[in-house]
């Protein structure tokens, strides 16, 4: 069942409606997110909720959709930042080599040696809790795998007869980098990324749970659920639904990322984690 | 042995590094942890109290006297007092450690259980439906957010059937459902590499002597393959085992099961300094043994590696 799913187009479909759905949310949302109705909390679903209300009495259905834009929303600027960041860096290391790349290296190495949560809990704990500060900190972790994937393919591609024989042409390394380099780093970068979405959201998500991400009243998937864990006994229905949603949303990553991956035939390269 | 020796100090100089690091960040960022020392008694506060608690703390120092002064006592293992409960901060985190390393074996212990018999069984039964299965469940094992699945636990085991405690520690029962999640969130990487190189491994032509030479089927699988294949799922594992503490922070705030974790998340909320910072060194510490000993077994296991690394040095 699996392997029809990613060979047909029905994941890309699939990821495609997610994505149209996130954008337009907060045109779909029937109420406004963080309106709070204390008469009218705690609410199963009903036609006029569809998924119930939270404890403030604030629509739980018009939330996810809030929650959608706060957590994928911020897992895509994540992942933009870092590669950014990374694939940069990882392209001038590779190409102009020497001393410069030994040193950048050294640094990537120290990045890569602490696990991504306890780098991204330590970066958070450093600059205190908040959504921005944990982008921050998500993105310190992540680069580091783009830098080394640009860099690693940098270095393949530049033993390749052709690029010597643009050099040989008088070609520049602007000009090298530019049409040579990118076009391939970039094929390579598209497949890690999109493996690594699903992994920046449950790492969003999760943090948020504990109270190093986005604040309440920021409806956020997993502040969401660490807000209704109080209220585990009474409305165990609002800690169902943002899990439900997370999961969804990774799932569809990942088989995404496993599609893209057949699709190009990279294996998973230096940069995964 | 000259290498392993260079290997130590580049680590130690690490350390170092990230200790300098972690004390100049912290000192930069926003949260004033004197006002919040003084607000736990919710009573207003004035600007000379917060001055004479600065005084106190040495904050109005120079930057650079603060460090060497945190240094000078880090060498007297004295990573200085929390500022919450006031407890020596090597002492609280001593004290959480156990809890931690207990909770972290035992999920290493439910993946393994898992992991093992599923990976095993899908490499032997290829495209059979055994391996479908482990297919699926690695997938949606990647994609489920660990702290929802022991919400889902939590409800099921002790507010449905009432078997399980949800919260706290003390017997092996309160071990059982945070391992559980944390194990099978884990397990789910490991099936699919175990396979993937159990499948590697069979088609190596030192199994195809083995067959030649006449050994059983199950000899050659759990003998030959089975060992040959622990190479790339330790390397992994060293790294996970990383991802595996990182998962325990989650997990013991869920739970509420006082970890090493659950004491830094609270620690970071309450801007208590010397707490993160001594979590940061013992994080880094153990990242540098956990290095040190994926290393170590590579030897062990890969007789390659093995005899290569007793030729040069």
């Amino acid at each position: 069942m699996i392997n029809r799913l990613r060979t047909t187009n029905s994941v890309i479909l699939l990821m495609g409606l997610f994505l149209i759905a996130i954008i337009i949310a907060p045109f779909i949302a029937p109420f406004d997110p963080n309106q709070v109705n204390m008469a009218n909390r705690l609410k199963p679903v009903s036609l006029e909720h569809f998924l119930g209300t939270d404890h403030l009495g604030r629509d739980v259905f018009s939330r996810i959709l809030a929650g959608a834009q706060t957590t994928v929303g911020t897992s895509f600027l994540v992942l933009a930042i870092s590669l950014l960041l990374g694939v940069p860096i990882g392209l001038v290391s590779g190409y102009i080599g020497g001393r410069l790349d030994r040193i950048l290296m050294r640094v990537v190495d120290a990045f890569m040696a602490f696990p991504d949560y306890i780098a991204a809990i330590i970066l958070s704990g450093l600059l205190g809790p908040g959504i921005f500060n944990l982008i921050f900190a998500i993105v310190m972790v992540k680069w580091v795998g783009y830098a080394r994937l640009a860099r690693s393919t940098v270095l393949t591609e530049k033993q390749k007869d052709y690029i010597l024989i643009a050099k040989v042409n008088g070609v520049g390394s602007m000009n090298i980098l530019r049409r040579h380099m990118i076009p391939h780093v970039l094929g390579n970068v598209m497949v890690l990324a999109t493996l690594d979405a699903g992994k920046i959201i449950l790492m969003i998500a999760s943090l948020s749970y504990i109270g190093l991400g986005a604040q309440p009243p920021t409806p956020e998937w997993g502040a969401m659920l660490n807000e209704a864990k109080a209220f585990f006994y009474n409305a165990p229905h609002l800690m169902l639904i943002p899990g439900l949603a997370i999961m969804v949303i990774v799932l569809i990553f990942n088989l995404f990322g496993d599609y893209l991956r057949d699709y190009y035939d990279v294996k998973n390269q230096n940069g995964g984690r | 042995m000259k290498q392993a020796g260079k290997r130590l100090f580049e680590l130690v100089l690490f350390l170092f590094i990230l200790s300098f690091i972690s004390f100049v960040f912290m000192k930069a960022a926003p949260g004033d942890p004197v006002r919040y020392m003084l607000n736990i008694d919710d009573v207003s506060i004035t600007d000379e109290q917060v001055e004479e608690l600065r005084n106190e703390l040495g904050f109005n120092e120079p930057l650079y006297v603060q460090y060497w002064n945190w240094l000078i006592r880090f060498f007297q293992f004295d990573l200085g007092e929390s500022y919450m409960t006031k407890q020596p901060v090597l002492q609280e985190l001593i004290n959480k450690v156990p809890s931690t390393l207990a909770l972290t074996f035992s999920s290493m212990a439910v993946m393994m259980l898992i992991a093992a018999p599923i990976g095993t069984l899908a490499a032997l039964y290829k495209n059979k439906w055994i391996d479908h299965l482990s297919r699926i469940f690695a997938l949606i094992g990647a994609s489920v957010p660990s702290f929802w699945l022991g919400l889902l636990f939590m409800q099921l085991f002790s507010v449905k059937l009432g078997i399980l405690p949800a919260m706290g520690k003390g017997t092996f029962l309160h071990l059982l459902l945070p391992s559980l999640t944390l194990g099978i969130a884990m397990a789910a990487v490991y099936v699919r590499l175990l396979r993937s190189s159990l499948l590697e491994s069979l088609g190596q032509d030192f199994i195809k002597s083995a067959r030649a030479r006449g050994l059983s089927q199950k000899r050659i699988f759990f003998f030959h393959a089975f060992r040959h294949s622990l190479t790339p799922v330790i390397t992994i594992f060293g790294v996970s085992l990383g991802s595996l503490l990182g998962g325990t922070v989650i997990i013991e705030v869920l739970f509420a099961y006082p970890g090493v974790g659950k004491l830094v998340v609270e620690a970071i909320v309450r801007r208590d300094y010397p707490v993160i910072q001594g979590y940061i060194l013992f994080m880094g510490l153990f990242v540098v043994m956990i290095n040190l000993l994926v290393d170590l077994s590579y030897r062990y296991l890969n007789p390659e590696i093995r005899l290569r690394g007793g030729d040069k040095g």
